[in-house]
């Protein structure tokens, strides 16, 4: 049988109904918050669209984001659809293929060149030349600059890949870089999290697909359709948070009743993902609804936040030798001001006096 | 985010430690000053020095009748603010947790959307209390730069409060710092301008008082 031309055609021979699959356009354009007359240029755009050319580089990084991504429990259409792009050449998949893999990705790209798109998962090592990590005795420096030369887009998978992530943490022994601090000319999307949500990434590649564009960005480079808002802002906890109803630990009556997280270190506030709307494992549920904070993993420098359980509101470090040392400093100032200030009173009193007692003895 | 992590760790160490020392150099500045001599000797019944001290602290918290007139919407109008920055302040939740990673120590706090609302009067109490500054002949006579800056650096954190917990005006992490870094400007200002009477108040009324009543006088 011929290669399917099309997306829609690929379906189509996967007996995937023309119904089910403006279900999926519909409840794509729905997470992306895009009008419901989306829905059908979705639809269309699919429908059309050809198979796309993925090559997907796996760096510095745990294969979180590819057990995420490609988790297999229950198939869903998103997941065909991510069949349906021509993944190429996929590190971790192809690792036993050895060079066979490394001649597919050479392939792919002389065959697609231009039209591309990269997909990375974990940060690059820059410390010493990049040699803390290599694959076929290839830096992934070098890999990512010759994979990327002719790429249309890059998308940037998981917080490593997007920031720098866990790598990247203090001392970062590594030198550990995110995409965005190495690709500089051509258009490079980051969909983070520790994994990221699958319907992020595989929205993002079936907007991609059907609009031929990239689709709207945050100043950190992430799809405003899935980190436009807080975990804070759609928290189903966030009514106790407004009441100030808190959880002081993970076992008390607080906890057991539901409340807010925030006072055992929930970021949720201050990171931008879809946990709270979309939630994991096909909407079944999101750490806080298990009882834990949100750890902030979407965000750049997460893990160098100053601790999970924080609260928020907690400093990050104030130098107690230092407040100490001021203290101190501030206490010999005022002693030493007031020791002169004494002395400068005890001299006035001393004229004084012998101003007075000159004025009693020419009246005497 | 790095913003964030400067105004809580680097920029708020540098601000409470310029607060702690500031404010201990002038209150033992003043604390260990030779006690002025009152020559007077001291009429019959007069308080010891804590009760005038006292007396004299609580007889200020509100007008003379011969005032009352002319400065009721001062006098009312900042117990107002006052008593709001203490509530936005001391009773809400992450301040609280704030003040519990710092020094250990915790109370109860009020609802978020309380404190929300208390800060809004506050914030239009502190309004009022800038446009009648401006409006007062007398007032603005007296009014040096000391007083401006003074209510700005007591203004921008409870705006700047209201606009993070609200999320107005930008994003809550942004907001947040802001928030933070004018909370430092208020710190590194305190023990140098006129915000210092949080301190001073008591000591100035205190003294006066014991001076007043070994008079005889009445404060
Ligand atoms: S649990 Fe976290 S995200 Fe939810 S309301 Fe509380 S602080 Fe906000």
């Amino acid at each position: 049988m011929n290669e399917p031309a099309t997306l829609g055609e690929a379906l189509s021979r996967r007996g995937i109904s023309r119904r089910a699959f403006l279900k999926y356009s519909a409840y794509l354009a729905s997470v992306m918050a895009l009008p419901a007359s989306a829905s059908q240029a979705i639809a269309q755009g699919l429908a059309k669209a050809r198979r796309q050319s993925v090559i997907w580089l796996s760096f510095q990084e745990c294969t979180g984001c590819t057990e995420s991504i490609t988790r297999s429990s229950s198939p869903t259409l998103e997941d065909l659809i991510f069949d349906l792009i021509s993944l190429d050449y996929h590190h971790t998949l192809m690792s036993v293929s050895g060079d066979a893999a490394e001649h597919a990705r050479e392939a792919a790209m002389k065959e697609n060149k231009g039209k591309y798109i990269v997909v990375v998962d974990g940060s690059v090592p820059l410390k010493d030349d990049g040699i803390y990590s290599t694959i076929a005795g290839i830096t992934n420096l070098q890999m990512l600059k010759d994979t990327v030369k002719d790429a249309a887009a890059v998308v940037a998978v998981g917080s490593c890949a997007a920031f720098g992530g866990i790598p990247h943490a203090r001392p970062n022994p590594t030198g550990a870089a995110s995409i965005t601090d190495i690709v500089k000319d051509k258009p490079v999307i980051n969909i983070p999290g520790c994994p990221p949500i699958p319907e992020a990434m595989t929205g993002t590649l079936a907007y991609i697909l059907s609009f031929g564009k990239l689709p709207e960005l945050d100043h950190l480079a992430r799809p405003k359709a899935f980190f436009g808002e807080t975990i804070h802002d759609r928290c189903y906890r966030r009514p106790f948070y407004d009441k100030g109803l808190f959880a002081e630990s993970f076992d008390d009556e607080g906890a057991r009743k539901g409340y807010c997280l925030y006072k055992v270190g929930c970021k949720g506030p201050i990171a931008y993902n879809a946990c709270a709307t979309l939630k994991w494992n096909h909407g079944t549920s999101f750490p806080i609804q298990s009882g834990h904070g949100c750890l902030g993993c979407s965000e750049p420098h997460f893990w160098d936040q100053g601790g999970f359980y924080k609260p928020l509101a907690a400093h990050a470090g104030v130098s107690a030798p230092l407040i100490g040392a001021a203290a101190v400093a501030g206490a010999a100032a005022g002693g030493a001001a007031a020791w002169i200030a004494r002395r400068h009173q005890q001299r006035y009193l001393a004229e004084t006096e012998a101003i007075d007692r000159s004025v009693g003895k020419d009246k005497g | 985010m790095e913003l964030l992590q400067f105004s809580r760790g680097p920029a708020l160490t540098f601000a409470i430690a310029v607060f702690l020392l500031g404010t201990l150099w002038r209150l033992i500045g003043i604390l260990m000053l030779e006690r002025r001599r009152v020559d007077a000797e001291a009429r019959p019944g007069t308080p010891t020095p804590l009760a005038a001290a006292a007396s004299g602290v609580l007889a200020k918290m509100w007008p003379h009748k011969t005032f009352l007139k002319s400065s009721l919407f001062s006098v009312l109008n900042g117990y107002v603010f006052h008593i709001g920055l203490a509530i936005s302040v001391l009773l809400f939740a992450p301040h609280v947790l704030f003040v519990k990673s710092l020094l250990g120590i915790s109370w109860p706090a009020l609802p978020s959307n309380v404190v929300l609302a208390v800060a809004v009067i506050t914030a239009g109490s502190l309004l009022a209390s800038l446009v009648h500054r401006l409006t007062n002949p007398v007032q603005r006579l007296i009014s040096r730069i000391d007083d401006y800056v003074s209510w700005a650096v007591t203004f921008l954190p409870v705006l700047t409060g209201i606009a993070a917990v609200a999320h107005i005006g930008g994003r809550y992490e942004t907001l947040l710092a802001v928030h933070i870094l004018t909370v430092c400007a208020f710190l590194i200002w305190f023990p140098f301008g006129k915000l210092m009477h949080a301190f001073l108040f008591v000591l100035s009324r205190g003294t006066t008082a014991i001076r007043f009543k070994q008079r005889g006088a009445e404060v």
